[in-house]
């Protein structure tokens, strides 16, 4: 009885606060006001920038996407991620609609729910309209929900970047990248995540306007190669995604790696582990 | 009786719509328009109850202007039609649907191709090379069925148009009397004299 009274009060001193001073808005979303230093947006794009790499090329036919997983430690048992998850997807990479696909770096539960968030309104898109959603609208629709993370009430941003490689029938194969603040844009070749001063010079001398799905590949590789912290790439630290036309029904054909492809790919590229390496370690 | 057609041919959509606004059995008017342009390569034609017509159609072309605001790029008529037919759907099933059956003709941009939808107000939609909605449609349907050509030049698309009306103003006991013809074609749409 006395504990409700108490809330009684304590509700009744609220109401009556809320008519007295109006900066009491204030007091309760400490988060919301206004820092000089932009405090809390350094906290997220902190946490991005120690995030594995992800990086993006859009070429003339295709968009390339490729990702680093960072292996937390030995005794991590990785035996179920042989197979990759959903459609090869592991935890950087994913399908967001049969047009888009998406690369997270930062907090991955909060990216987690950002991936939800995206698929469930592309699905939206779908319902309403029968078409697949447009790579912007969607990177659109995720946007206005982080924004709205840095204006109400008493809770933190979303401490993940994204980027989105998908095809529509407007504006053809496109390349975003969104941060935490609810700012997106259009990029030819990008990254996020640890090194991406690196690996964003790199692709500043590397890329052609009129590069080719193939080309792009290889030049994903190779930025990677260098920007990552091993030595040898393979599909254990590597992700890696492809979104192009399908020759036969012109539709947008998602491709997300499988890590037995990943390897095969690296061979192929000369970027894989050497014969001689397994032989030296036995 | 209220009477629309509308036929493809090889890059374009003829939409032709009677012009008689009718209440019980009196002709109020002979000039009303009901085919709407709802977006620049996007046009409606529409019948039913007079009323739910006129702001159903109206409501369809804010919907379409405020996607375009929003987006900065319009609606594919496949998309349009997939949103307008929802609406109906959605309306079907509150206090007081709207009763509008409509025709939605359209020339998509990106792939330079005609694309005609018929939808009624039950929320029923089918993508149709031709098609008709009111009395009409029982002696234009089979019509069609025999003379429509998808390749068609737009000379001999009005020809075939002419057809169906002449038929129904062969046929139909109360037949009307003036038809409005319009166009959607790569350069927008228009109306033409027949």
């Amino acid at each position: 009885m006395i504990v409700s009274k108490i809330r009684q009060c304590v509700h009744i001193a609220a109401i009556s606060n809320r008519h007295n001073n109006l900066t009491v808005v204030e007091k309760l979303g400490r988060t919301t006001i206004f820092s000089p230093e932009g405090k809390h947006f350094e906290y997220a794009m902190e946490a991005i920038s120690h995030a594995g790499t992800v990086l993006g090329v859009l070429a003339k036919d295709g968009v390339v996407l490729a990702a680093e997983k960072k292996v937390t430690g030995k005794l991590l048992d990785l035996s179920g991620a042989k197979e990759g998850g959903y459609g090869g997807s592991g935890e950087k990479i994913f399908l967001l609609n049969s047009n888009v696909i998406g690369g997270v770096a930062g907090l991955t539960a909060d990216a987690n729910s950002l991936i939800n968030y995206a698929r469930s309104a592309a699905q939206q898109h779908l319902l309403a309209y029968n078409e697949d959603i447009p790579v912007e609208l969607l990177a659109q629709r995720l946007c206005d929900m982080k924004q709205s993370y840095t204006q109400y009430g008493g809770l933190r941003p979303f401490g993940a970047s994204l980027l989105y490689a998908g095809y529509d029938q407007q504006y053809q194969f496109q390349l975003y990248h969104s941060d935490p603040s609810g700012n997106y844009s259009g990029w030819k070749a990008t990254c996020i995540g640890a090194n991406n001063g690196t690996a964003q010079s790199l692709l500043k001398q590397e890329y052609k306007d009129d590069i080719e799905v193939k080309a792009a590949i290889s030049l994903v590789l190779k930025t990677m190669s260098k920007t990552m912290d091993s030595t040898t790439l393979g599909s254990e630290k590597l992700e890696f995604a492809v979104i192009t036309l399908d020759p036969e029904t012109k539709l947008p054909k998602a491709k997300i790696y499988r890590p037995d492809e990943i390897d095969e790919l690296l061979q192929a590229e000369g970027l894989g582990k050497k014969e001689e390496d397994d032989a030296m370690k036995s | 009786m209220e009477t629309s057609f509308a036929i493809t041919g090889k890059d374009y959509i003829i939409v032709a719509a009677d012009t008689t606004a009718a209440r019980s059995i009196v002709k109020m008017k002979t000039d009303d328009d009901k085919i709407k342009v709802v977006s620049p390569h996007l046009l409606m034609s529409y019948s039913g109850e007079p009323g739910d017509t006129i702001q159903f159609s109206e409501f369809v072309e804010r919907n379409l202007r405020l996607f375009h605001i929003r987006n900065n790029y319009s609606l594919r008529p496949s998309a349009a039609a997939s949103w307008i037919r929802r609406s109906l759907a959605q309306s079907l099933r509150s206090r007081k649907p709207y009763s509008v059956n409509l025709m939605l003709s359209g020339y998509d941009v990106t792939t330079d191709t005609p694309h005609l939808f018929w939808i009624d107000y039950l929320g029923t939609m089918t993508e149709v090379p031709f098609g008709a909605h009111g009395y009409g449609s029982y002696f234009a349907l089979s019509l069609l069925d025999r003379y429509h050509n998808p390749e068609a030049t737009l000379e001999e698309g009005i020809e075939t148009l002419k057809r169906c009306i002449d038929e129904v103003a062969k046929r139909l006991i109360v037949s009307p009397g003036k038809y409005i013809v319009k166009v959607v074609d790569k350069d927008g749409t228009r109306v033409i004299e027949i």
